[in-house]
């Protein structure tokens, strides 16, 4: 493991504005701190399974956006946000009450965006944020341009909302909850799910537990 | 009879709106911190703490569960001595959805139409059953449906001759299939027999049982357990990151079928099980 990997072992929720909550946190492992926008060379030495909290901007698309995304690759253009060695998100969260960043804001399916991965990957894009399976043509993609997959936790929007510091629309605001979203992060927890090296928590963790 | 004005449903579907999105069912938050006791695996017990953290932030300052907020299914039991006045039901329905997702800051996620997808802005129109059943009462109930688990809806048409085997293999088949894509732990609905659309009718409205209920008919109930088990076998657990809590509860559902046919129909809903009633009985409001 690099040096320019920080370990620090920190509860995510202290960012967080309630006193209340926070007794069913059950986090025992370790967390590396990673700052934005990822390293080439700090992709390629995450191992799946560790967890990691993001620091810095991530952006937001998801469907109608990748659809419009590729688009423009195809077509030659330049796209309206250079993602090139940045982070996206599969989210489209909710509206912010007055006076607040960001309401909930937690990852969506990520295979519904597979047919259009592999191309973005090629583009330059380096991570992935979502949660569930991805192809195995995905797969291919991360090994060969060196990404990584990370899962965020599926329905915890309110949890996950409060590491959003700031949030815009930088693309395609007709789109609504679909549109590109510029995000700054603080100590935005995630498992690194598919690894540089194509490894793959959603077979790995699994097949731990079958027993049929 | 009793009259019922529709400006009082347009508040009461805008109040469950909002509820449902904020307010995890108590049924549903036991079930998870048993999970919680029960799971073994160290990814599943920390996405379980954070489901629990989570409902607690949704709840104390009103920021939705999940960041899909649904399409609203809403199912009306409505007495045949009831009357609506001042305009339409359903429409009535309609604008409580659009007042509750405007006034709770909710996700308008559905588009016009399903092949142009244009966003309608006000997250309807919304899906909605009627009952009508004797009685001078009127029993609303708001199922805000996110699509991560409605993606993994599963339709068989099978044979008689598949029987219950083939039944069981059904239904081990979809959960499978979904692994990890509706958020597990999730609950399992199931509809047996009918016509196509009436089993999955049935499929959806058994996700709205009580987590801990059991179907009355015990050959049912022990099917539903078995199944339970058998899904808690496929290793899945909270998050899909690997464990032994896939599901939280099986809810099977039968009707009387075709001699030809054997429908059986799988609707999942994720960890956030989310609906809220409102019950009217005349000026009692429950």
């Amino acid at each position: 493991m690099s040096k320019e990997l920080q370990r620090e072992n920190r509860g995510y929720l202290n960012s967080g504005s309630s006193q209340q909550c926070g007794s069913g946190m059950n986090d025992d492992q370790e967390l590396i701190q990673i700052q934005l926008p990822l390293a080439e060379g700090i992709t390629k030495e995450l191992r799946v399974g560790q967890r990691l909290l993001l620091n810095g901007v991530i952006y937001g698309a998801r469907d109608a956006a990748h659809q419009r995304l590729i688009a423009a690759l195809e077509k030659g253009e330049n796209l309206p946000v250079d993602l090139r060695g940045q982070v996206i998100y599969y989210v489209g969260p909710t509206p912010p009450r007055p006076g607040r960043p960001c309401g909930a804001a937690g990852p969506t399916t990520s295979s519904r965006m597979d047919r259009y991965t592999p191309q973005l990957l090629e583009y330059g894009v380096r991570g992935l944020i979502g949660k569930g399976r991805r192809s195995p043509e995905v797969i291919n993609a991360i090994r060969k341009y060196g990404a990584v997959y990370l899962a965020a936790t599926g329905g915890a929007g309110a949890l996950i909302g409060r590491c959003i510091k700031e949030m815009q629309v930088v693309a395609y605001p007709d789109l609504g909850p679909e549109a590109i979203y510029r995000i700054t992060v603080e100590n935005l927890p995630v498992t690194v799910a598919i690894d540089s090296r194509g490894e793959n928590l959603y077979e790995i963790g699994p097949a731990q537990y079958r027993r049929i | 009879m009793q009259e019922i004005t529709v400006s009082l449903i347009v508040e009461n579907v805008a109040r469950l709106c909002q509820e449902a999105n904020f307010d995890l069912p108590s049924d549903v938050r036991d079930a998870l911190q048993e999970a919680a006791d029960l799971e073994e695996s160290s990814q599943g017990k920390r996405i379980l703490g954070e489901i629990y953290e989570n409902d607690c932030i949704a709840q104390q300052e009103r920021i939705p569960l999940c960041q899909d907020t649904g399409m609203v299914l809403v199912f009306v039991e409505i007495g045949q001595d009831v009357h609506v006045t001042g305009g339409s039901l359903t429409e009535a329905i309609n604008a409580g959805v659009a007042r509750g997702y405007q006034e709770g800051y909710l996700r308008k996620s559905v588009v016009a139409d399903p092949l142009h997808r244009k966003n309608t802005g006000d997250n309807t129109p919304a899906v909605i059953y009627y009952d009508i059943v004797p009685g001078d009462q009127l029993r609303i109930t708001v199922m805000p449906k996110g699509f991560g688990s409605e993606n993994c809806t599963a339709l068989g048409m099978l044979k008689p001759a598949d029987g219950l085997d083939g039944v069981k293999r059904f239904i081990l088949d979809a959960v499978d299939k979904a692994g990890p894509n509706p958020c597990p732990p999730v609950t399992v609905g199931i509809g047996i027999g009918g016509t196509a659309d009436k089993a999955l009718l049935l499929a959806k409205r058994a996700l709205l049982r009580d987590v801990k209920s059991a179907n009355q008919d015990p050959d049912l109930a022990a099917l539903e357990r078995e199944l339970l088990e058998a899904i808690n076998k496929l290793g899945y657990g909270p998050g899909g990151l690997g464990g032994r809590i896939t599901a939280l509860a099986v809810h099977i559902e039968t009707y009387p079928t075709h001699i030809a046919g054997l429908p059986v129909a799988v609707c999942l809903n994720c960890h956030a099980a989310r609906h809220k009633t409102w019950e009217w009985r005349g000026e009692k409001v429950e």
